[in-house]
């Protein structure tokens, strides 16, 4: 494996993983923010749904936090030009991401304002849910750069057809990571709520995901040759069919891994083309910032590689460890 | 007003505001070691309430610092994208090695520490302890060694294409400044934190508050707080050799040194006229001298000795400076003070003394925000010294308008972050220990 290549391609993949696995984790905790004042309606509900995600979330957002990092260790110019180029719609996840991470704390400390933070705790989780899926959408369907590599553009450029539909659809997606997990971590009343939320949010994105890979296959040619792109729709479309019938049966634990299925089906049909860009130009294809003009020197990669194969596994071991400590049913008294 | 002068000031305000937050992690992670550690061992109670009013503090904070880090991980994409381009081969393995090897260890095993002390037994939850304290302080290891490097860069080359390259990661990693800035800027999180929990337990001491916890909690502070400075001390001497071997011209922007002399004067407190070039104030005579080579007579280098526009903003670099020296002997002075306290048994009949500790709470927030200052701004011009310039660093593309708006809504929302933490910080210690 000297070649460098080679460490390019492993890195696209890596970074890949590294976001994909933020979507599902960070994925479940944003939808339960979303979701809150729909699923919870007392203050007691409200309580369990945010401590059913108290002690993982932000174990879960270092996921990005990382994969921003591997960004730019790998391919420090698409992170230099995705972060600048966006400038204004990063600073609005941004700004999304502190407001959802201190409103949970600021609800349990704060009585007399905790409707407010309620407020913030689910546009905050919305907001960055769908901002995500916006630019994913972007940087897959091009934005116009220069031969310097940097965005042209302006905000609105952002805010095309198609880069909304990948927000719309990851924000499904996310709703559904929410409502499974709320379902697997709660009783009662409470998760007969979460059930019909999921029963309905498997509708929408039985819609959504049928747009997604549709508006793919249209915009993106030679897709339709490429057999990745048929094993992404056959996961999906699995996922969500496990869903349905996880849903007759009432199992409570279920749906969370079929949606989770479902979500990395969206992921696969994106690494089906996307490869070797990582931000297509749309003016141009000749100016694209590929895996092999943007990336970082061999010996960096190499480093890059040592870190990760030994770090990942002992993380997502220990993250494990933790997840099993805090299993089985979210209760009131699981409090800060 | 330039894009580039904005991106700075957005740098400094964000950093300086997210800096607050992980100071008082590090230290409120030891002092929770600590008291679980005793708990473990003598089985009483008291350490453990200690340790539960920690955590209920440490969620609060780790909170703050969470979200306002994330604005840093941002920050070099969003503002400084002609760094992140000339230094990702060097600067994103460290950042990437902060999330893998760091980040993770500590988000993952606070969630145990606050939410999971009736979920695991007694040891698990001492090794939660341990580990969020081991995380907490590899990411302070891991953004020191990248500050470091931009101070004094190691382990890289330059290639045929202008590029920088990695050829020594253990070079990168150590390079000649780490090691000391690490304990340095440790030491302080220490430091701070022995204040604050000296501050707290002192106002329920002095109040009549919580009994026995109260008293352990002081005695557990007051140690520390006398030991800190002095390691602060002894630290910060080592660290001011570094630099005057390493960054000639910023030493000399630390003293507001000029002309090349002997028997250089050592200024306690003063101002640096720029224009003039030229340090006024209380200065103890040849001092400077003796502290750089232990002889009152030895010659030292000044500012006028290197060419102007490699000086960094002289008057500010000073008195940065010297608010942090002065502030670490002021420490030294009342932790002692409060030691010989302790010795005598006097320390929790003395009135006025427990009135001031909770005073003390913000002093090591200021040492701590003017040493940064100190050693950023007499870093200036350059981002990486001798390597690179901070004015071709920030972004192309990002306008003075797009700056400005951020500007303004970072510095609203961190205000109602302030206003937040402050209110719940004092409810939580309100509410107090037993419950
Ligand atoms: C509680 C905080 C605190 C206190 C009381 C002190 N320091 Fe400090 N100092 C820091 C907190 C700090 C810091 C914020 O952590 C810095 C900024 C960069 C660094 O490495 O540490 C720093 C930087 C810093 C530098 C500049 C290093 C550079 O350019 O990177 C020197 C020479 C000293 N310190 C020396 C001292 C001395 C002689 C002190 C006397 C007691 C002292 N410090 C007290
Ligand atoms: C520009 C530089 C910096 C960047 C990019 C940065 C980045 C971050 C990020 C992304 C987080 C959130 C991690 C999480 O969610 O758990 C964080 C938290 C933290 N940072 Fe910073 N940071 C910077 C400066 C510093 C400095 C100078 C220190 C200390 C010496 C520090 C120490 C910490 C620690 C200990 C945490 C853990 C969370 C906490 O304790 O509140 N950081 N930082
Ligand atoms: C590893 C950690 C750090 C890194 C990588 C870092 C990097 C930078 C960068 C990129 C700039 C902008 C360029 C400039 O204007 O100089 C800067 C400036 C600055 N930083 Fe740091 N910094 C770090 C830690 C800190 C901390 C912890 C503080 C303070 C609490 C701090 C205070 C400042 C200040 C005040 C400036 C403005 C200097 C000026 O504009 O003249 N830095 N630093």
């Amino acid at each position: 494996m000297e070649n460098i290549q080679n460490y390019q391609i492993l890195w696209f993949v890596l970074v890949l993983i590294l976001f994909a696995g933020y979507a599902l984790l960070d994925g479940f905790d944003l939808g339960i923010g979303a979701l809150l004042p729909f699923i919870g309606k007392t203050k007691e509900e409200k309580d369990i749904l945010i401590n059913s995600i108290g002690p993982v979330w932000d174990g879960n957002e270092v996921w990005l936090i990382t994969g921003g990092g591997a960004l730019f260790a790998a391919f420090p110019h698409a992170y230099a030009t995705a972060f600048s180029g966006f400038y204004l719609a990063m600073m609005l996840v941004l700004f999304a991401l502190i407001f959802r991470a201190v409103s949970m704390e600021f609800r349990a400390n704060d009585e007399e304002r905790a409707f407010i933070w309620e407020k913030a705790f689910t546009v905050g989780s919305g907001l960055a849910a769908l901002l995500f899926g916006v630019a994913l959408g972007n940087v897959v369907y091009g934005v116009p750069l220069d031969n310097k590599m940097e965005f042209t553009g302006s905000f609105f450029t952002l805010l095309r057809p198609v880069p909304l539909l990948f927000g719309i659809t990851g924000f499904a997606a996310v709703l559904l990571q929410g409502a499974a997990y709320a379902v697997m971590k709660t009783e009662g009343e409470l998760q007969k709520r979460s059930f019909r939320a999921v029963s309905i949010l498997l509708r929408v994105n039985l819609i959504t995901a049928i747009a997604y890979f549709m508006t793919m296959a249209f915009t993106f040619p030679g897709l339709t040759s490429n057999w990745v792109f048929y094993v992404a729709i056959l996961f999906t479309l699995l996922g969500l069919a496990g869903i349905f019938f996880s849903l007759k049966k009432e199992n409570d634990s279920a749906p969370f891994w079929e949606s989770s299925f479902s979500f990395i089906g969206l992921w696969l049909a994106v690494a089906a083309f996307h490869f070797p860009n990582l931000i297509k130009a749309s003016n141009d294809q000749n100016l694209s910032i590929t895996v092999f003009n943007s990336s970082t020197g061999l010996p960096t990669l190499k480093l890059m590689s040592v870190i990760a194969i030994i770090g990942m596994p002992v993380v997502i071991g220990y993250t494990i460890f933790v997840y099993r400590i805090f299993k089985g049913k979210t209760k009131v008294s699981d409090h800060y | 007003m330039s894009a580039l002068l904005l991106a700075r000031i957005q740098f400094a305000f964000t950093i300086g505001f997210h800096f607050l937050f992980p100071a008082m992690t590090l230290g409120t992670a030891l002092i929770i070691l600590i008291s679980e550690t005793l708990y473990l061992i003598k089985k009483d109670e008291v350490y453990k309430k200690i340790t539960n009013f920690l955590a209920r503090l440490l969620g609060l904070i780790f909170v703050i610092g969470a979200a306002t880090g994330i604005t840093m991980e941002f920050s070099f994409g969003t503002n400084w994208s002609g760094y992140s381009r000339a230094v990702g081969d060097i600067f994103g393995p460290i950042l990437a090695a902060e999330g893998v090897i760091a980040f993770f260890l500590e988000s993952v095993f606070i969630g145990v520490l606050i939410f999971g002390r009736n979920k695991v037994s007694a040891k698990v939850y001492w090794v939660a302890a341990l580990l969020v304290f081991i995380g907490g302080h590899l990411s302070a290891f891991w953004i020191v060694v990248a500050n470091s490097w931009m101070q004094t860069p190691a382990g890289y080359a330059i290639n045929e294409a202008g590029k920088i390259v990695l050829t020594s990661f253990t070079d990168t990693v150590f390079n000649p400044s780490t090691i000391i800035r690490f304990c340095h800027t440790v030491v302080a999180s220490w430091m701070t934190c022995a204040i604050m929990v000296a501050g707290i337990a002192g106002y329920y001491v002095r109040q009549g508050l919580h009994g026995q916890t109260a008293k352990t909690m002081l005695k557990i502070g007051i140690i520390l707080f006398a030991l800190t400075p002095l390691l602060q001390l002894a630290t910060g001497h080592i660290h001011a050799i570094e630099v005057i071997n390493m960054q000639p011209e910023k030493a000399a922007a630390l003293e507001g040194h000029f002309d090349t002399a002997k028997g250089v004067p050592l200024y306690l407190v003063g101002f640096v006229d720029e224009q003039k070039e030229k340090t006024y104030g209380i200065y103890a005579p040849k001092a400077l001298s003796f502290l750089y080579n232990f002889d009152w007579n030895s010659e030292i280098k000044g500012l006028k000795d290197f060419p102007k526009e490699n000086w960094p903003p002289v008057n500010l670099t000073f008195q940065a400076y010297h608010i942090m020296v002065g502030i670490g002997m002021l420490a030294i002075a009342l932790g002692l003070l409060g030691a010989y306290l302790l010795w005598t048994k006097k320390i929790y009949e003395a009135k006025s003394y427990l009135l001031i500790l909770p005073f003390l709470i913000p002093l090591p927030h200021i040492a701590h925000e003017t040493g940064w200052i100190a050693a950023e701004v007499g870093r200036q011009p350059w981002i990486i010294y001798k390597l690179m310039k901070t004015a071709n660093a920030a972004s192309v593309v990002v306008t003075a308008g797009e700056i400005v708006f951020s500007l303004l809504m970072f510095f609203l929302i961190y205000l109602l972050l302030a206003i937040m933490f402050i209110m719940l910080f004092m409810k939580i210690v309100k509410n107090g220990p037993a419950v």
